[in-house]
């Protein structure tokens, strides 16, 4: 139960951060007032979603036989594959790649993958320089904390925090807490970096079968720099990211910007298919894609849960979040926050280690209303409820089945049974509920902090009923 | 749906205990439109809070028990936008690889939440007899997306001509009741409460009315707690209370 | 190690799927008029800071050797193809021009220090979402239209594709796809600070797209 206890004290942190509380909301004010105006027609959206959804499932279930394809695609077209079932072989690869090619500094686009595999740590373990190029994620990499959000990772900053990270590290440069002056002084020092950088490395949005095409969607530019700049350029991507046309590419993408950002498209539209040609002057001429599992494919055995790996993080789920936006990214204490982070994660790293990230849910169904790709997140969280607690119910390959099962509760759900099931006894104890009703407790633990207490009233419904002349039949 | 001459009424354990007020004009409204409402004695819950809570094998065991109670093959008519919700869209996945299933689904098919039955299939008409009043409108989770029916609460409303309806910040934003989840995360819980009567408080009303008595105990506690001087109230209640003035 | 892709192809292959179907692909409506997908993409460029100008085909060299000098450029960015060696010979003495001629390994420095602008050609263009495709090649390299501060693109108004997919399938991107294609929608921006929404992060500042008609 200590998951269970530290993430209470993460909530509980994270609850009396008055500052980051405000960053959020306002935050996610805006990103849901943005994805409301790119969608103002109901059924044009809803079929947008049922062509992302069917895309999508269509990539899951033909899995093994796209990823060959891909394979074989890039493969001729002179990318390199690499396959890594866990994040310690991803990050080997990837060392390996760049010791190879004696590279020192990296210069990296967004990739949760890499926030997945922990990719940054490891290479500065092994004294390899990896700086962060887009923006939020360069701040937050000064900051050495984790992203708070999957899209806005710095979403948890205002610029006054921004300002003095800056100065701290910085303190050569002025002191400004003008957004555009600090966002030019990013852009400046990256700059630098981007010419000297030995390599790039970056995530993937989608890796297309037909063509062997790594498609990077992004605004600030870093990311084609990342990919185009140095001469060694390493992907690296979850093995769900496969689509299996280049038109199914256009749909994803848009509904991939409206719902993660309320744009009707990015500055840039990647597509990379080759490294650089005999005959052409840029490009990298090394180019490498790292394919990593890290528990896919057993989420992909069970046929609810595969639905997790439809997502292709856009994260509106998180933006529309009445609990999210209470406690930002950092006290899920995990990669990928909010609800697809409390699907995702505890089945990624266990139940018994994080699944009590599914307590932190109201089922209201929100991120189930906007994901593009129809994920239905509360229904998925719930059955990850159901195995937290339940050792034996299902087929589904998740770690730590059963290990939130505590003696008091589940004894207080048989009890529960016992008296809801069986009419005879719920009326015995309908009946004691309000004959000492005077007596009930006005003290329920944390309910009453916040709250009074419900009283049960002087008659049943039942009785009201009766007397009102109501038929039981 | 064809106006039924008569449906059960599942009254849900919240309100047979807490609220039974509510239930009881949920029922009357149904009843002066001319349609017999039968109360089932052994009616207690529909699962959802155990199921809710991952115990699914105590959940289905009290649902099945639930079933039991609506035998005839007319519509069951539910004034709770979650319980309608458990019935019509979970218990499919309850009783799914169950031998009673198909009867699961019969019942899921036959589940109205109350506001929806009385526009939809009743149309029926109100007359306001009440003193001019300010209200909030709290659309339930469940019963704006499990029901599909947040429209509904608005419409009855705009029936009432003393009645103005007062818009809150953020309105389809969840209480932060989430059954059991008030009492494990206690502490998000209300903070999520605490932002939703901010907002209800900052519009004036001097009642917040709902389709779901969860969302009414989580939301007027807190208003009691905070000493607000603002009423909760179950959208039948109110309908009827404002409609068959006290004769 | 390659034991890792025997081992999840493996495990994938294990548990197949029940077989979803590939859905159609949609092609939305691409029956525009030529100035409606002209007013379309002037609007939605518009909307995110680009700057649009309608010339006729005839009067770009005119437009280069007006502008460039208003605009206080000194040096400029061409390419090694005919709109370069057009441009080149009507551009005003005062303004530099640099051909990319070499491989970008021997002159990165100076790519990024000393290039105020960098002008190429677009491949064609989508009206719905405003964006410019590019297809860099050996005339006109990747790094052109990103790290210049300025980027001018050259679009023929015979080339704009009401959406991105009718513009996969008529120019029939399936059959061969180049080392990058881009879709450029807007000079490069940023909303990672307060979500306050600032141009020319790492990419260009400022983006000026002529329609020659």
């Amino acid at each position: 139960m200590q998951q269970t206890e530290s993430f209470k004290k993460r909530i509980d942190k994270a609850l009396h951060n008055e500052q980051a509380r405000i960053n959020f909301r306002s935050g996610m004010s805006g990103l849901m007032t943005k994805r409301a105006t790119q969608f103002n027609d109901d059924q044009e959206l809803q079929n947008m979603r049922d062509h992302a959804r069917a895309i999508r499932s269509y990539s899951l279930s033909h899995l093994p036989e796209l990823l060959e394809q891909l394979e074989q695609k890039l493969v001729s077209n002179g990318i390199q594959v690499h396959w890594a079932e866990n994040s310690k072989q991803a990050n080997e690869i990837i060392y390996q790649i760049l010791k190879k090619a004696d590279a020192k500094t990296v210069v990296k686009g967004k990739s949760m993958v890499s926030e997945e595999t922990g990719l940054n740590e490891y290479l500065e373990h092994k004294d390899i320089e990896i700086l962060e190029s887009d923006l939020g994620e360069f701040i937050i990499q000064l900051a050495k904390e984790m992203p708070s959000h999957i899209v806005m990772p710095a979403i948890h900053k205002n610029c006054k925090e921004v300002a003095e990270l800056f100065k701290k590290h910085f303190p050569d440069l002025p002191y400004t807490e003008n957004i555009e002056e600090l966002t030019l002084m990013a852009r400046n020092i990256l700059r630098d970096k981007f010419v000297k950088a030995d390599a790039g490395i970056s995530g993937v949005n989608f890796a297309v079968a037909e063509t062997g095409t790594l498609c990077l969607v992004e605004n600030e530019g870093n990311g084609r720099m990342s990919t185009t700049t140095p001469n060694l350029h390493i992907a690296i991507t979850g093995i769900e990211k496969v689509v299996a046309r280049l038109s199914d590419v256009p749909p994803l993408f848009s509904i991939l910007t409206k719902s993660a950002l309320g744009q009707p498209i990015t500055a840039y539209f990647n597509m990379i298919s080759r490294p650089r040609p005999a005959n052409e002057k840029d490009g990298p001429q090394h180019v490498h894609l790292v394919l990593l599992d890290n528990r896919r494919s057993q989420i992909r055995m069970d046929d609810e849960l595969l639905d997790t790996l439809r997502c292709i993080r856009c994260g509106s789920c998180i933006n529309h979040c009445p609990v999210y936006v209470q406690l930002g990214g950092h006290a899920y204490g995990t990669v990928y926050p909010g609800p697809i982070g409390s699907v995702l994660e505890p089945q990624r790293l266990g139940l018994d280690k994080i699944g009590a990230l599914t307590s932190a849910c109201t089922l209201c169904g929100a991120c189930g209303e906007v994901c593009p790709v129809q994920i239905p997140l509360p229904k998925l969280i719930n059955r990850l409820r159901a195995e937290s607690v339940n050792s034996q119910r299902s087929e589904a390959q998740i770690s730590g089945k059963g290990s939130l099962r505590k003696m008091l509760e589940a004894n207080t759900w048989v009890l529960w049974k016992w008296i809801y099931a069986n009419p005879g006894l719920y009326r015995v104890f309908r009946w004691a509920a309000r004959r000492f009703r005077k007596l009930s407790p006005n003290r329920l633990g944390g309910w009453t902090q916040y709250r009074t207490a419900p009283v049960p009233a002087a008659k049943s419904l039942q009785q009201l009923a009766r007397e009102e002349g109501f038929s039981n039949e | 749906m064809q106006k039924p001459d008569t449906v059960y009424f599942f009254g849900t354990c919240l309100i047979d205990l807490l609220y039974p007020n509510a239930g009881l004009a949920g029922m009357q409204l149904i009843r002066s439109a001319g349609v017999k409402v039968i109360f089932p004695e052994n009616q207690t819950c529909c699962g959802q809070p155990a199921f809710n809570s991952g115990y699914r094998e105590e959940a289905l065991q009290v649902a099945r028990q639930l079933m039991t109670c609506f035998p005839g093959n007319i519509p069951i008519i539910v004034p709770s936008g979650s319980c309608g919700g458990m019935i019509k869209q979970h218990w499919p996945e309850l009783f799914k690889d169950q031998s009673d299933y198909d009867e699961a689904c019969s019942i899921a098919e036959r589940t109205y939440e109350l506001t929806q039955f009385l526009v939809e299939t009743l149309d029926i008409q109100l007359t306001d007899l009440g003193q001019p009043v300010k209200i909030a409108i709290h659309t339930s989770c469940a019963a704006r997306r499990e029901m599909g029916v947040a429209e509904h609460i608005e419409s009855l409303i705009g029936q009432l001509s003393q009645v103005e309806t007062l818009e809150q910040e953020r309105k389809p934003e969840c209480c932060g009741f989430g059954g059991t989840f008030a009492l494990k995360q206690a502490d998000l819980s209300g903070a999520m409460v605490t932002d939703k009567t901010k907002a209800i408080r900052a519009t004036g009303a001097s009642k917040v009315i709902s389709q779901d008595c969860g969302c009414l105990m989580n939301i007027g506690g807190a208003l009691d707690k905070q000493k607000a001087g603002i009423e909760s109230q179950h959208i039948a209640e109110f309908l009827w209370e404002r409609s068959h003035a006290t004769d | 190690m390659n034991n890792a892709r025997e081992n999840i192809l493996n495990h994938l292959r294990t548990n197949r799927k029940t077989n979803t179907p590939l859905p159609e692909a949609i092609f939305p409506e691409d029956n525009w008029e030529r100035e409606h997908k002209i007013t379309q993409i002037s609007e939605r460029m518009q909307a995110v800071h680009t700057e649009v100008h309608r010339i006729p085909t005839d009067g770009m060299a005119e437009w280069f050797q007006q502008q460039l000098p208003l605009r206080k450029l000194n040096r400029v960015l061409l390419g090694d193809n005919e709109l370069a060696n057009t441009i080149e010979s009507s551009m005003p003495p005062s303004i530099q021009v640099t051909r990319y001629l070499r491989d970008i390994e021997e002159w990165k420095q100076e790519l990024f220090q000393d290039i105020d602008a960098g002008i190429t050609s677009t491949f064609g263009a989508i009206a719905e979402t405003g964006s410019l495709i590019l297809w860099p090649n050996h005339e006109e390299p990747r790094l052109m239209s990103l790290v210049p501060p300025i980027h001018i693109a050259v679009l023929k108004a015979d080339d704009i594709y009401v959406s991105f997919a009718e513009a996969i399938d008529k120019q029939q991107w399936g059959n061969y796809m180049p080392a990058n294609a881009l879709l450029i929608s807007g000079p490069s921006k940023t909303a990672d600070i307060e979500q306050t929404l600032v141009y020319g992060v790492h990419g260009p500042r400022q983006l000026i797209v002529l329609i020659l008609e």
